[in-house]
């Protein structure tokens, strides 16, 4: 019972500090401590939820636990990220970026392609392509290449689309103006359309980082050695070891955040010009 | 729309001739395997016309996979079965349910919960830079932990696929639905004030009318990962039923005509579901003057 009261009163505690914050001017110490108030609150709730209703640690572990769990399994986990997130989602990103950015390229010198291409892709963006990943489990084996695979395939057409559609976007004045100073193609492409391209594909970047984790994560329901964190995830839901998997998931959150985080500072550094940035 | 349609056939034809081509490069090897096991010596057309008729192949031809699909659709309805459990509509049946439910949920609080955003400050700093946190975060993985805990406590069948669903689309519809009840300018809310409107008024009349266009486009979204939500939801479950199930159990006795004409039925399924989306768009924004 007296877990219960605690938790209830650090919620009030916590939400009359927050409406305090918010009455505050705005500034960046507010802007953070919101949210990181809000936080701490809810999984302080979680700890007393748990202890105080005396809810089976098999159904809803809590954060003491998995914290636990965590410190005393970075071995496995460290293991599982290596496989799944730098060996698996990583090269999958790259080569599927890489490749629809290449793609993207040459449809875009081709009009006839681009009419064709682009509802054909953007139709394929919207389907669950993560159906995909048996297919691609069958063809390249239970080890990471499978995942990479199934990690390129998702990320391919989001990025596409976002690609070709930054190539569009300069207007016809400054293409003019390309060709008063009488530069090709090439030139043209490298020193306009690609900066001016960079927000889009930066957009299209930052979308597909989840997406590859998501799908490196799902491949490995369908099979895989035994490493990795979707591998682990399931087995250990079989085993009914939720804590550990609650920290697999705390390590998919942490990195997701970290992949989409760096992503974000690149596009930071990139596209200082672009008025979204500047603000 | 008329202009494009021949660039389209085209790229559609080209993926058409792309799959026939692949499916030869890829079950070829079987194909001669089998030869030289029999002892024949069978022509190069011979050698494709068996690479497109194989029992498991490593890549069913189209045709292959349309039949299955007609066999498990269309053939069985002829036939008075169209529900019966080995039926491909049965299964697209339990996934859509799934999805529609999660779909219908997640939309509606995602709709909430932008609204509480916008009228409640305190909500908008604590919840937003959350809301927005969670879509760096591959929720994905945590679907089999809900399924099996819901399973523990006694919830099994459609609800837990559809609190999956309604996870994946609660997200897209907070952020667009935030996006677009801001979206009216400041001068529009000042116009409302010197109608001297209430808070109600200018909710109705003006914030939610403008945030139609916002609200669609992250509904479509919204849908496919619904129904990306229900099909993964249907792995851990052991292969019952969905196409989530089908695509597990052809991948388990490797029917990969089995796993191909589930994909495309979903593929099928999330077009028609966005598709309705893009319907019941164009309706409303012409009713309401803006398309």
């Amino acid at each position: 019972m007296g877990w219960i009261v605690f938790g209830f009163l650090a919620w009030l505690a916590g939400w009359r500090a927050n409406v305090w914050l918010a009455r505050q001017p705005k500034s960046r110490a507010t802007a953070l401590a919101v949210p990181v108030i809000f936080g701490v609150t809810v999984v302080i709730l979680w700890e007393c939820a748990v202890r105080g209703f005396g809810i089976n640690p098999v159904l809803l572990p809590a954060p003491s636990a998995i914290a636990v769990r965590f410190a005393g399994s970075t071995g496995i986990l460290w293991e599982d990220f290596v496989q799944t997130v730098l060996k698996g989602a990583l090269s999958g990103y790259v080569l599927g970026c890489g490749g629809a950015f290449l793609t993207a390229v040459v449809i875009d010198r081709y009009p006839f392609l681009q009419k064709g291409l682009l509802p054909v892709g953007n139709f394929v963006a919207a389907l669950p392509i993560v159906g995909m990943a048996p297919i691609l489990v069958m063809w390249f084996g239970f080890d990471w290449q499978s995942k990479a695979a199934v990690v390129v395939v998702m990320v391919f057409f989001p990025m596409l689309v976002n690609a070709v559609e930054g190539l569009q976007a300069t207007d016809k004045m400054q293409r003019d103006l390309m060709r008063t100073y009488a530069a090709g193609y090439g030139k043209t492409l490298l020193k306009l359309r690609l900066p001016a391209a960079m927000p889009f594909i930066f957009n299209g970047l930052k979308i597909t980082t989840t997406l590859a984790l998501i799908g490196a994560i799902v491949a490995e329901f369908f099979g895989s050695p035994i490493k990795g964190m979707g591998f682990r995830i399931s087995t250990s839901v079989g085993q009914l070891a939720l804590d550990l998997v609650w920290a697999e998931i705390v390590v998919a959150a942490i990195v997701g955040s970290a992949f989409y985080g760096g992503v974000a500072l690149l596009e930071k550094a990139v596209t200082f010009w672009h008025p979204s940035q500047r603000g | 729309m008329r202009k494009s349609l021949i660039p389209i056939l085209t790229v559609v034809a080209a993926i058409f001739v792309i799959w026939y081509g692949a499916a030869v490069a890829l079950n070829m090897a079987w194909a001669k395997d089998q030869a030289t096991r029999a002892g024949t010596n069978p022509s190069f057309t011979e050698l494709v016309a068996n690479t497109w008729s194989q029992k498991k192949p490593k890549l069913p031809a189209p045709h292959q996979v349309a039949a299955e699909i007609w066999k498990t659709t269309g053939e069985m309805v002829i036939n008075g079965r169209g529900f019966s459990k080995r039926s491909l509509i049965y299964h697209s049946w339990i996934t859509l349910s799934a999805t529609g439910i999660g779909f219908l949920l997640g939309a509606g609080f995602g709709i909430l919960l932008a609204i509480g955003i916008v009228y409640n400050r305190v909500m908008d700093m604590s919840v937003m830079p959350w809301v927005i946190a969670s879509q760096t975060i591959p929720i994905l993985a945590v679907a089999p932990m809900i399924i099996v805990v819901l399973n523990a406590i006694g919830i099994s069948g459609l609800l837990p696929k559809a609190m999956i669903s309604m996870y994946l689309s609660f997200f897209p519809v907070v952020v667009g639905m935030v996006k677009g009840l801001r979206s009216p300018g400041a001068m529009q809310l000042d116009q409302m004030k010197t109608w001297s409107a209430t808070k109600g008024q200018q909710f109705w009349r003006l914030r939610l009318p403008s945030s139609m266009p916002y609200l669609f486009a992250s509904l479509k979204v919204a849908m496919a990962a619904s129904l990306v939500g229900a099909i993964v939801g249907e792995l851990p479950t052991g292969a019952v039923a969905g196409l989530g199930a089908r695509l597990l159990a052809g991948s388990y006795y490797g029917q990969t005509i089995q796993i191909w004409s589930a994909l495309i039925m979903a593929a099928a399924l999330a077009a028609v579901l966005v598709a309705l989306i893009g319907l019941i768009q164009r309706i409303v924004l012409k009713r309401m003057g803006m398309a």
